[in-house]
């Protein structure tokens, strides 16, 4: 095992690298648009409700594997874009539908009389939503929202399927030339582990430290 | 604690006799082998392992649930050169199931694909080639790739299947340009109509193959590797290995195989299938 780690020491690196690269771009942008449509979720809009409501049923309910196929080689002849900016994509849009949710949930367990009181004090319906609500509503759903995070990590491997050139494809690649795949596999476990123990511990650090 | 101890005994006991079994299998099908030669005058039939998922080579037409292919007019040939009355019997096969099938016996010869490398003639015998197979290039029409040496440029990139030898051999052939891996064949065939790469690299008969169902695609190039498709039989079947090498020179003299390219090649776009001819 070790022989393996050293002799394709920097493909684990470079995977590493893209892996670690999508997945925090995919989570900055997922975590902005499914806050976006959680709010207009619960907006007192019904046209708006339906639009987020089309949006999240879309992509909570499409296999993530389609929807990066399908930036992958449909969307690619109008925008060119390769395999990692595929998989970021539709890692961010898979990954927002789950985040909508869980926030919507959230700003739903906020008392209704917080909005009230809030409105009654003088502010407008967004003052209210982003000073009182929203901070309420993301401290009750920091363990749902972890979650979510880690599966966005763990799904990255998404990136293999279209050539992403991320920790999964080296992986794959390493166990086909060296049919070590045992090994080879374990190590990609263990590089996967890196990113998503400590993001599972600082999660539950700040729940510690927020409640 | 004594309770445990007995759980973990009666479980070793249960994987040695398990072991003890399976080893006992393969000694036994590897007692019982027979000269398959003799076996194919008496029967009449010769069980052949074909392909039924290749295009050109072995694919199942799904309206008369037959096996139709190069590679099954080939065998149906052979078997008509080693016994005239014989019938051919074809057995499906795939790429992982076609050696063991062989060894025990389930058929007699595979002809499917096979190329005759010498980590495969370790297991069994290989005929002489009958198909001038080696790595090519599938190129969307019109692509300014005519042949590998125009791969090995900084932007260009190529696409294959994870793990194939043909992804090794690029990266040898071509160091400077890039390689991306997908999953399978269908999925690099997509990648390429969509633009993700400017070549699709693998054996040149599969290729034939994606080109005749995709006429806006190309073979280009010819062949740069070496990998003949051969019979393959089980060791020690001198006499059988024999006779198909007979067969197949009767077939290249006599005109049989000329007929039999044209009629599988000759379909595809933009390929001259004379260039098969000549080896």
């Amino acid at each position: 095992m070790i022989n393996i780690l050293t002799t394709h020491w920097s493909d684990f690196v470079h995977g590493f690298g893209i892996t670690l690269l999508a997945s925090i771009i995919a989570l900055i942008i997922s975590m902005i648009l499914g806050t976006g449509f959680a709010i207009l979720e619960v907006l007192p809009n019904k046209f708006v409700n339906l639009v987020a409501r089309i949006y999240i049923e879309i992509f909570r309910n499409i296999p993530l594997l389609v929807v990066t196929m399908f930036f992958y080689v449909v969307v690619t002849q109008f925008i060119k874009m390769n395999g990692l900016v595929a998989g970021t994509i539709g890692l961010s849009l898979y990954t927002s539908a789950f985040i909508a949710e869980t926030v919507r949930a959230g700003i739903l367990s906020v008392d209704k009389g917080q909005m009230e009181g809030a409105r009654a004090n003088g502010l407008t319906y967004w003052q209210a939503m982003r000073i009182i609500i929203l901070p309420q509503a993301f401290k009750i759903v920091i363990p749902p929202l972890g979650n979510q995070f880690i599966n966005l990590v763990k799904n990255s491997s998404i990136l293999a399927f279209v050539a992403g050139f991320d920790l999964m494809y080296q992986g794959n690649e390493i166990a086909s030339t060296t049919f070590d795949t045992i090994d080879t596999y374990i190590l990609v476990g263990v590089f996967y582990l890196i990113i998503t123990l400590p993001l599972s511990y600082y999660m539950r650090y700040l729940e510690h430290k927020l409640a | 604690m004594l309770k445990s101890k007995h759980k973990w005994f009666g479980l070793i006991t249960v994987v040695m006799f398990m072991t003890l079994i399976l080893s006992a299998c393969g000694n036994e099908t590897a007692l019982t082998k027979q000269n398959e030669y003799k076996q194919v005058k008496d029967k009449q039939e010769m069980i052949w392992g074909v392909k039924a998922d290749t295009r050109l080579f072995g694919l199942m037409n799904i309206k008369t649930g037959k096996v139709e292919g190069f590679d099954v007019d080939m065998a149906k040939e052979i078997t008509k050169r080693i016994a005239p009355n014989a019938k051919p019997v074809f057995v499906q096969v795939t790429s992982q199931t076609r050696i063991p099938l062989l060894k025990n016996g389930n058929i007699q010869a595979i002809i499917a694909t096979m190329t005759g490398t010498p980590e495969r003639a370790k297991i069994v015998d290989f005929s002489k080639p009958y198909f001038n197979a080696g790595q090519s290039l599938l190129v969307v029409k019109g692509s300014k790739i005519k042949s590998v040496k125009d791969l090995n440029h900084k932007g260009i990139t190529v696409l294959g299947t994870v793990g194939s030898n043909s992804v090794l051999n690029i990266k040898k052939v071509a160091p400077n340009a890039r390689v991306l891996q997908l999953q399978d064949y269908a999925q690099a065939l997509t990648a390429l109509k969509s633009g993700q790469g400017d070549a699709l690299t693998t054996d040149n008969g599969i290729l034939y193959g994606m080109s005749e169902q995709n006429p806006n695609t190309r073979v280009v190039g010819g062949t740069f590797t070496k990998e003949p498709y051969s019979v393959a039989i089980d060791k020690k079947q001198t006499e059988l290995k024999r006779a198909i090498n007979k067969a197949i020179d009767e077939i290249h003299h006599d005109g049989t195989y000329d007929r039999l390219v044209k009629k599988w090649f000759s379909n595809v776009p933009g390929f001259d299938w004379r260039t098969l001819l000549n080896d």
